[in-house]
């Protein structure tokens, strides 16, 4: 075998161009953080963590909000990209006064609900990277939740939780508030306020030990018929 | 570019702002304007963030549902669904309404991009209402589903995913579909969409008849959904079940799937049952 003969006869082919996808500029980074929220007979709670981190090691900030107060009954929490979340709050706001201006009525909480929903659809080609959970109370006073997925698909709940660690909230809550896989649990109770409010610190508290981009401060949202009451509280900084 | 010309067609390079017009014609105007990425191919764009199955750490990811069924029989249109939804490989929600009630007489199901179900569905029961306020006349089970399939094809190859069936009750008779985003339209006595659709078509095809009694497809409906969801990992749930006739549709009580493992399989014991949770699970 004359191998150099053959190394002739047959150069390796290598490629002239490579298009190399690993420093590509991307529009979107996952800033981090959780949020979730809990309703009841006649309240929501929401709660989300302040930390905002840059996708990697570093932490942007300690005290950046991820839940927003839309209106007197509605408030918006928000995980996954800060920037689009800072637009889509933005986008709603606006939205929110132009029917005000045009109806001379406030929106409902239902009826945001659906605004969202189409402001998400309107971005399906260039969704906005965040997952959002509108809170509010319901013409009947009853507390109304609903969890998104970032393209705009919509579903009332009880409770969701959403972001960096989803995973280890949002079990937790459909055992404590969703009562699934406890034996002889009445599964239509709503549980109480102090409860939920009592499973959202717990859950928070949990998630910031084993999650790095969860920690710092807790903002906690109180809505009822009466308004919408604000407490912050401390998580540990680690 | 003279207007026909430029609805019937979706390059980004005709249109400036980059935006895709929804189409304003009378038969069928949205109005609905969605903004695209910048550059020549904003479909690439937006499928390499997307699209779960191309691009495997694609990380927007979409709810997306997965088994439905529908078929014709004596007495009407029976449909029926299962009620989980898949975001990636994390089961998003147990509790999905996968069939979307469109007016009291045509349903629509929801397979696929749960987004994109919803949201056309509801165009589509806007465009019917339309239809009703200018025709005075109900529309036709063909004619909705024509509908729904011209709106979606104008987003062909951008990405969406909706496999749904139109069912209703028109003046000729008990109607089925078949619509998708990949422009397909058929008609057919019996369907099933999603993942677990083949886990649904054996269970349907072997014991399908046209001169069922309603308990009997009632029957058939909900095992065809028990046996998708237990060999499916993406389909679980409650069953949801509705059954059109003339008048309109009527809904029934929810079915937790775990609870018909043991009522299919009464062999089958509970090792501890004292500390079972199944028998008391009853979604919202």
């Amino acid at each position: 075998m004359d191998f150099a003969a053959m190394q002739k006869q047959y150069p390796a082919q290598v490629p002239t161009e490579v298009h190399s996808h690993q420093n590509r500029w991307d529009p979107y980074v996952d800033n981090g953080g959780t949020s979730l929220a809990i309703a009841g007979a006649d309240y929501v709670i929401v709660a989300s963590d302040t930390r905002q981190s840059n996708g990697g090691y570093s932490i942007n900030s300690r005290t950046e909000p991820k839940a927003f107060k839309l209106s007197n009954n509605v408030v918006l929490a928000t995980s996954g990209f800060a920037a689009d979340a800072k637009r889509l709050v933005e986008v709603l706001e606006q939205n929110a006064l132009t029917y005000f201006y045009k109806h001379n009525k406030q929106m409902t909480a239902p009826a945001m609900a659906q605004m969202l929903s189409n402001t998400l659809y309107g971005r399906r080609f260039f969704p906005y990277y965040v997952f959002p959970i509108l809170a509010g109370v319901d013409a009947q006073g009853k507390g109304a939740l609903f969890a998104y997925d970032p393209v705009g698909n919509m579903e009332r709940v009880n409770y969701q939780a959403y972001g960096s660690a989803a995973a280890l909230v949002q079990p937790f809550l459909d055992n404590v508030v969703g009562f699934k896989n406890q034996r002889g649990a009445d599964h239509n109770r709503l549980i109480e306020r102090d409860e939920a409010m009592r499973f959202a610190v717990d859950a928070f508290t949990s998630a910031t030990e084993r999650d790095i981009y969860t920690g710092d401060w807790l903002d906690i949202f109180v809505i009822d018929k009466d308004g919408v009451k604000h407490e912050k509280r401390e998580l540990k900084h680690d | 570019m003279n207007r026909i010309a430029e609805q019937l067609t979706l390059s980004a390079s005709d249109n400036p702002n980059n935006q895709l017009d929804g189409g304003s014609s009378n038969t069928c105007g949205t109005g609905v304007q969605f903004e695209l990425a910048s550059g020549n191919n904003p479909a690439a764009f937006t499928q390499q963030y997307t699209d779960v199955k191309s691009e495997k750490d694609a990380r927007i990811k979409m709810d997306h549902g997965t088994t439905t069924l529908a078929f014709k029989f004596k007495h009407g249109v029976l449909v029926a669904t299962d009620s989980r939804a898949t975001s990636g490989n994390v089961i998003a929600s147990q509790s999905v309404k996968k069939v979307i009630e469109i007016n009291p007489y045509l349903l629509g199901t929801m397979a696929g991009g749960a987004a994109d179900c919803s949201f056309w569905e509801r165009v589509l029961g806007m465009e019917c209402r339309l239809y009703e306020l200018r025709n005075k006349k109900r529309i036709s089970v063909a004619a909705a589903s024509k509908l729904l399939a011209n709106l979606v094809y104008r987003y062909k190859g951008m990405g969406l995913s909706m496999g749904t069936m139109v069912a209703g009750w028109d003046e000729s008779g008990p109607g089925l579909y078949y619509v998708d985003s990949e422009g397909q339209r058929v008609v057919n006595d019996l369907f099933s969409v999603g993942s677990g659709s083949t886990f649904a078509y054996g269970v349907l095809d072997s014991h399908y008849r046209f001169d069922m009694s309603v308990e009997e497809a009632k029957d058939l409906g909900r095992r065809a959904i028990y046996h998708a969801t237990h060999r499916d990992a993406y389909s679980g749930g409650i069953v949801r079940m509705y059954w059109v006739k003339e008048d309109g549709w009527v809904a029934y009580p929810l079915e937790d799937v775990g609870e018909l493992y043991f009522r299919y399989h009464p062999e089958i014991k509970l090792t501890h049952a004292a500390e079972s949770p199944l028998t008391a699970q009853r979604a919202a």
